[in-house]
């Protein structure tokens, strides 16, 4: 599903050059949940950024789902962004004046889907994040987790090959980060591909694969036995 | 560009903060409506001068006799001299292009002296010796009976035409004026016709107050033998009287044996000149309100685009949001130029809507307190609300122009940092 070789990403600072992602080869199947770890400063979040094409690699090829990702223009970008991916961030970035079901319907718009068939889709995929009853809700109405799962259900929406998630717990308690995380779990038994940005150890040991990341690059990649996170709940 | 889902979101954000939005609307809306007010006000103005021009043939000279300055071929100066009605026939035969040579006479009546009678009414009027065609330079239409005609002159018929001044002045009311004799300065006369004037302000009242005599009859009952007192001479159409003036000029100087540089002898007036002056006058005027007005609307545009800018800051980290879940940059270009030319247009119609109002106002005041000198029916065409439209698209597209430029400039990955 996902084939980075030999990326490097360095930002310039002034006269200086950063080189955060020194040489990572990296691959994954359809299907996998794999956590990528590191320590603040480690490129775990550049690599994130590259993956969701948010962000341009310097050297090395970007492959997803066979399709070379490279050199696009924004509008390229943002075609490949709602087709390919689906986003779960720390702070859920939800559009603070829309309701649920129309910040999930977002993506779906973006792909011209007409109205109805959009509100219907939408729908579907906050009842099975458990708050369809929230529907019309604002997000500001909203507790954290019930926000998160909007998100989840949001990234969902497009039906995306890969699910990206930024520290989807990092803004959570830990009660709320499990009942997350099970969601999570939960969509990746439906067979979806998603990757978690995290540094938290019991987040990561809830995936099936980890990916340690050290001064920009690999020092680690070795499958788990999955936690699952409903016994917490 | 007809979207629901846009034309909510347009809305959503320009009410989520309905005070600046109303105060960036005031702008523009003010604007608008200054120009509606300074264009219509001048359109009033002209109007109101304009009426008193309303049915002259402006394409008009007078001429006169004064004085000669210049001794010539053995006259001396300082010689008091008439024009002659054969000057009529030799300005005709001289200069081409003319439509009109009316030779005219007129009584000098002294004010508060009377000299016209009838029955036991007098009044002071003026009175003039005028061929038929005057009346297609004079602003005056015959109401009742007829105007002078060349059976008039001819014969040298002792008939009058009378404005309907006069006749409100010396007669009952119903009373038949046709037939009945007024006696000028000893001189009986029947009225044939009665005439009003075009225009309706304090200048045509004046007008009404006039008597017309055939020129023959007027130069034998008061012994002007064939002296012309003055000449009002009107151009054909497509030539401009400004300038046969001088030819004219110059063919009764020479027939009158007047110095050919003696510039004081003749005296004349063009009307056409006045005309014009008066026009161009308005197109200044028209020039300076549309400039004051586009510079005030132009503020007004600024202030929509100031605050589009910071609309547009303000939702930095949203066109992040909605840039990662895909949307296309173009789209996001066009909702904040839709915001902007919806701000303009909305606020820019009601000022319109207002000035439109405004216009109305002043036109009901000004019929229910009568006609007011030099101001008559303010108003603005509708080509100018449609120009008027069309600048609020542009001006909405300029303003948003920039704020939508920066809202895509920011990356993606920047937008989401910012908090």
């Amino acid at each position: 599903m996902i084939e980075i070789k030999n990326l490097h990403k360095s930002y310039k600072m002034g006269s200086n050059s950063l080189h955060v992602l020194k040489g990572i080869n990296f691959s994954c199947e359809a299907g996998e949940l794999v956590a990528i770890m590191g320590s603040s400063g480690s490129g775990k979040s550049t690599l994130l950024n590259i993956l969701g094409m948010l962000d341009e690699l310097d050297e090395g090829s970007y492959d997803l789902d066979g399709v070379p990702i490279k050199n696009l223009n924004e509008t390229k970008a943002a075609q490949y962004r709602n087709k390919f991916l689906g986003f779960i961030f720390q702070s859920f970035n939800l559009i603070n004046y829309k309701s649920a079901l129309e910040n999930v319907a977002l993506p779906l718009y973006y792909q011209r889907v007409g109205r109805k068939e959009r509100q219907e889709k939408a729908l579907k995929y906050l009842e099975q994040v458990g708050l369809k009853e929230w529907a019309t809700h604002l997000p500001s109405e909203l507790s954290g987790g019930q926000k998160q799962r909007v998100a989840i259900a949001r990234a969902m929406a497009a039906e995306p090959k890969v699910l990206l998630a930024d520290e989807p717990t990092g803004a959570l308690d830990s009660k709320t980060s499990y009942e997350v995380m099970d969601l999570i779990q939960k969509i990746n038994d439906a067979g979806n591909t998603i990757l978690v940005v995290t540094h938290e150890e019991d987040i990561a040991e809830m995936c099936k694969r980890i990916v340690h990341l050290k001064d920009g690059v690999i020092v680690e990649d070795k499958k788990v036995e999955q936690v699952r996170a409903s016994q917490y709940v | 560009m007809f979207n629901r889902d846009r034309w909510k979101e347009i809305l959503e954000v320009l009410t989520t903060n309905w005070f600046r939005t109303l105060l960036t609307a005031f702008g523009v809306f003010w604007g608008i409506l200054i120009l509606i007010i300074l264009l219509s006000a001048g359109k009033g103005l002209e109007n109101g001068i304009k009426q008193d021009f309303s049915g002259v043939a402006t394409n008009t000279m007078f001429m006169w006799t004064q004085t000669t300055t210049m001794a010539y071929e053995g006259l001396p100066e300082g010689r008091n001299f008439n024009f002659k009605l054969g000057d009529v026939n030799l300005i005709k035969d001289n200069v081409h292009g003319l439509r009109i040579v009316s030779p005219r006479n007129g009584l000098q009546n002294q004010q508060g002296v009377d000299n016209v009678f009838y029955k036991t009414e007098s009044g002071s009027y003026r009175v003039f010796g005028d061929y038929p065609e005057i009346i297609f330079q004079n602003s005056m239409f015959v109401n009742h009976g007829r105007f002078l005609n060349y059976h008039d002159i001819e014969e040298r018929r002792k008939v009058i035409v009378i404005g309907d001044g006069v006749r409100k002045d010396l007669y009952d009311d119903g009373e038949e004026v046709l037939g009945t004799y007024l006696k000028i300065q000893g001189v009986n006369f029947m009225v044939v016709g009665t005439y009003k004037e075009k225009a309706s302000n304090g200048n045509g009242e004046n007008a009404e107050r006039q008597i017309y005599i055939p020129f023959t009859t007027f130069s034998q009952a008061f012994n002007r033998a064939d002296n012309v007192g003055w000449m009002a001479i009107t151009a054909k159409d497509g030539f401009s009287i400004s300038a046969l003036l001088p030819s004219v000029v110059n063919t009764v100087k020479e027939s009158r044996k007047v110095h050919p540089d003696d510039e004081r002898a003749v005296g004349y007036f063009d009307l056409y000149e006045q005309f014009n002056r008066v026009e161009s006058l308005f197109s200044a005027m028209r020039w300076i309100a549309i400039i004051v007005g586009t510079m005030v609307l132009i503020s007004g545009v600024i202030g929509v685009s100031n605050i589009m800018l910071i609309v547009v800051k303000e939702r930095t980290k949203e066109i992040g949001i909605r840039r990662a879940l895909g949307e296309d940059p173009w789209s996001i270009k066009k909702q904040i130029l839709l915001e902007s030319i919806f701000l303009t247009i909305v606020s820019g119609m009601t000022g319109v809507i207002f000035g439109a109002l405004f216009i109305y106002g002043i036109n009901s005041l000004l019929d229910s307190v009568g006609p007011v000198d030099m101001f008559l029916n303010p108003s603005v065409s509708v080509g100018v609300v449609l120009v008027a439209l069309l600048i609020l698209i542009v001006s909405g597209l300029l303003a948003g122009f920039i704020p939508a430029q920066n809202a895509i400039k920011v990356r993606p990955i920047d937008a989401l940092r910012t908090e």
